[in-house]
This record gives C-alpha cells, sequence and structure tokens, in this order.
C-alpha cells in the first residue's frame, strides 16, 4: 500500500462533484421522496474503495458543501458524512467482498444512520420529522447502489485511480 | 484485523466536534454570515449548474415554437392586454380616490409598491422544508423578510439573502405563519404551513364564525412584513368538530408553489418604519405571528 503513488485524485473531486449536483435534481412525481443521498453514496464508495485516501475529513469537507449548497445548517451534513465515513472504514474489509447486492444492504444500513442523524439535529433545531417518509431516500439510495458502484468502479478502473 | 481502529475513532470524534461547535455557532449567533457569504458564493456556479437543463429546455421551447404558435400566443396577450388596461384605468381613478379619501381623514397613506423581478434557480432543496432559491441577493437590495409573490398571489417570504442569491420560505412550510383576514367576512387568523404544497391550516377560527368554502383569504397587513390585501389563497375545506372549540378549516394557496419560475419581491415602501421588523430575527425562524 505503501508503494503505491496515488492518482487519479481529480476523478475522485469530479464523482463528489458530479453528486453534490445531482443531489440538487429532484425525481420525478411519485418517486421524489425516495431520491437518494448521491453524495453520501459516493463517499461509500471511495471509502470501501480506497480507505487509505478517503475518509472521514473528507466526508466532513464534502458534508460542509452539502451544507452550503442546501442552505442546512452550518456542520450538519458535514457531521453525518463523517459518521458514514468512520462505519464505512470500521468495516469495509468485510463489505468489499459481497456481491453489490449484498453490498446493497449495508450502504442501507449506513444511509439510515445519515438520515437519522441529520433529522435529528432538524428536531434540535425546530424541525421535527413530520412522518416516516424522511428515512424513504435511504431505500432508494439501497436500490441505486449496485447501479452507482458498478459505474464508479468501471471508472476507477478505467481512470486508475488509486 | 476486523478490530475497531482506534486512531480512526479519535478522529471521528475529532470531526463531530468540530462539526457540533461549527452548528451552535451557526445555529446561536451570526458570526459565521461572511463566511456563508463566500462559500454560498463559490457553490453559485453549481446552482446554475443545476438549473441549466431546465433553463435550456424553457430556452429551445421559446425558440423552435411554430410561426403559428407564436402568433397564437400574441393574439392572447393583446387581449389580455387589453382587458387590463381597461381595468387598470378603473384602478387608477379608485386609487387616487382612495388616496384623497384616506388623506381627508388623516390616516397613513399606502404608497405604491414596487417589485423586484427574480429567477428561480431550479433546485430542489432540502425535501422537508419548503425553501426555494432565486437568482437576487443583498446585490440587488433584497433583504430578509421581503414579500415575495407570483402572478397569483404570496409565495413566502426572504428567509436568508447572500450576495447573488437569496432563500425565500414558502406560505407552506410547516414553520410559517402567514397573518390574514378571510375577504369576505374580515375575520383575521393565522394560515400556517403543512409542508403539502397544496395546503394551508387556519387553526384558530371559532366554530361560529361565518367560513364558507371558496372564500379568499388576503394578507392582512398585521406583523408589519406583508402589506395588507394580496391574495393567498381559497378555502377549500370547512369541518365542525362540536368537541373542539376551533372549525377545522383548510385552504389552498392561490399561487402554484409546487412549479414557480418567476418571482416578484415587493420593495419596501419608503414609509413603513424599520422597527415593524424584529431586529434580530432568528436563523431559521421567520415566521410573523400576529
Amino acid at each position: 500500500m505503501m508503494a503505491v503513488h496515488p492518482q487519479g485524485g481529480w476523478i475522485i473531486a469530479l464523482s463528489f462533484l458530479a453528486a453534490l449536483l445531482l443531489s440538487g435534481i429532484p425525481f420525478p412525481g411519485g418517486l421524489a421522496p425516495f431520491r437518494p443521498d448521491w453524495v453520501a453514496m459516493v463517499l461509500i464508495y471511495w471509502c470501501m474503495a480506497l480507505p487509505h485516501r478517503v475518509g472521514i475529513g473528507t466526508g466532513w469537507l464534502v458534508g460542509l458543501g452539502l451544507d452550503v449548497l442546501r442552505g442546512a445548517l452550518l456542520g450538519q451534513h458535514a457531521l453525518a458524512l463523517a459518521a458514514v465515513a468512520y462505519l464505512t472504514l470500521q468495516t469495509y474489509q468485510r463489505i468489499r467482498i459481497f456481491s453489490p447486492w449484498r453490498q446493497a444492504f449495508s450502504v442501507l444500513v449506513f444511509l439510515l444512520v445519515e438520515q437519522v442523524l441529520v433529522f435529528w439535529i432538524n428536531g434540535v433545531i425546530g424541525y421535527p420529522p413530520r412522518d416516516g417518509w424522511y428515512l424513504a431516500p435511504a431505500i432508494g439510495g439501497m436500490v441505486c447502489w449496485p447501479l452507482l458502484f458498478v459505474v464508479l468502479r468501471d471508472v476507477r478502473r478505467y481512470f486508475q485511480v488509486t | 484485523m476486523f478490530a475497531i481502529n482506534p486512531t480512526a475513532t479519535l478522529r471521528l470524534g475529532l470531526w463531530v466536534a468540530l462539526a457540533i461547535v461549527l452548528m451552535t455557532v451557526d445555529h446561536r449567533y451570526r458570526y459565521l454570515d461572511g463566511v456563508r457569504d463566500v462559500l454560498a458564493t463559490t457553490v453559485y456556479p453549481l446552482h446554475y449548474l443545476v438549473g441549466l437543463p431546465t433553463a435550456t429546455k424553457h430556452w429551445l421551447i421559446e425558440n423552435l415554437a411554430s410561426r403559428g404558435a407564436l402568433l397564437d400566443e400574441n393574439a392572447r396577450l393583446r387581449e389580455k392586454q387589453v382587458f387590463l388596461n381597461a381595468q387598470l384605468q378603473k384602478l387608477i381613478t379608485l386609487e387616487a380616490e382612495n388616496r384623497r379619501l384616506r388623506s381627508l381623514l388623516e390616516s397613513s397613506v399606502n404608497a405604491p409598491e414596487r417589485v423586484l423581478i427574480a429567477e428561480l434557480l431550479a433546485v430542489d432543496f432540502d425535501p422537508y422544508r419548503h425553501h426555494i432559491l432565486i437568482n437576487r441577493g443583498r446585490r440587488h437590495g433584497v433583504y430578509v423578510g421581503q414579500p415575495v409573490l407570483d402572478q397569483q398571489g404570496v409565495i413566502g417570504q426572504v428567509i436568508r439573502a447572500d450576495l447573488f442569491t437569496a432563500s425565500v420560505i414558502l406560505a407552506t412550510d410547516p414553520n410559517h405563519a402567514l397573518p390574514i383576514q378571510i375577504h369576505r367576512t374580515g375575520v383575521r387568523t393565522l394560515a400556517l404551513g403543512t409542508g403539502n404544497f397544496q395546503k394551508l391550516e387556519l387553526p384558530h377560527v371559532p366554530n361560529h364564525e361565518d367560513v364558507q368554502t371558496g372564500d379568499l383569504l388576503i394578507t392582512s397587513g398585521l406583523g408589519g412584513r406583508f402589506p395588507h390585501g394580496y391574495p393567498v389563497g381559497t378555502v377549500t375545506e370547512v369541518g365542525f368538530d362540536p368537541g373542539s372549540p376551533f372549525a377545522r378549516i383548510i385552504a389552498r394557496p392561490v399561487a402554484r408553489l409546487d412549479r414557480i419560475r418567476e418571482v416578484m419581491l415587493l420593495e419596501k415602501p419608503p414609509m413603513l418604519p424599520e422597527s415593524a421588523t424584529p431586529a434580530t430575527p432568528g436563523p431559521v425562524d421567520p415566521p410573523e405571528t400576529p
């Protein structure tokens, strides 16, 4: 691992940028509540694939970007994504060997933790969730995970991001 | 090999602590406004990029419209303009008369309001808060608490004004309350947001009040943020519960809040006293109280 010269950092940055952009685009009609948190999913992927490069600090900074973009409390998504990165880093050795569909269940758990953290903070500042729908993005994320995983894996291999 | 990595836990602790400090400072104090300004300006290109497909679609629709369709639209708009002009003539005389009568009564004269047009940056925010982002900011004179309307009626008010953009809280946000009046009877109450774009709640109307479906709600002007008389919604449902002292009234906003493209920001009439808006509104709760 030490001998590997890190390269392709711009691909990682670009994928986060694309995820931030995607998180601003709504899903159509009835699927709207299921819009996954793309940023968290991209973060989970990179933490799993390159745990020596992407970690808690990266998650925190990207989360701060999401806060600014969404007009949320500064630090809210930063905290949640740092936690997601931590969970991924603690378990990546086990998850990495699963098939994408089995990985999706672990991803669901991480995304649920993220949603709950974000909504705890929302509750503290006076926006308690009104119903259970706030957990729907985690389910959407689980369904979209295999697709995202395959796309990002191919991108990583093609550009030889290490 | 699968043991918990203590350094990672420590680092998580540090980052979480930093996030908590940041959130506390952001929530309680106003020190971070400058930081947020800078950050918001740097992400402005992102907002622009997100909105680009929608903008391109509208541009294409406008440019690829057939000549016949354009002629049709032209004729329709011309007809509408004649109609509106006729109405406006009546309005001008009425307004002049109103002002004369008011000055006779020595009551305050309602200054005519000016508007600033802003476009929605087609960005979907947090789905649990009805906030939208518009492409006008402090540079253009937008201020926190500024009323926002569209062609049909009230949309909401500015909740945060950055340098080039501003966030608007919609009247349907669950944390928003709007002082209103039922046009037909003059009953004053509040319209609370419900989190549903089609629904406003009027919780404090006594059972014996005369409210019917179809009644128009207008802003009452209390609270000092919204001027009197702008349409807000129409009553769609009136239910009486014998056990409760208040009627259950649901209204639908007249503005199509889920498909906004252009909004109007009312500029502050010069005679409105500064103290009408609270000096330090909370960072996340600008809703008005009656």
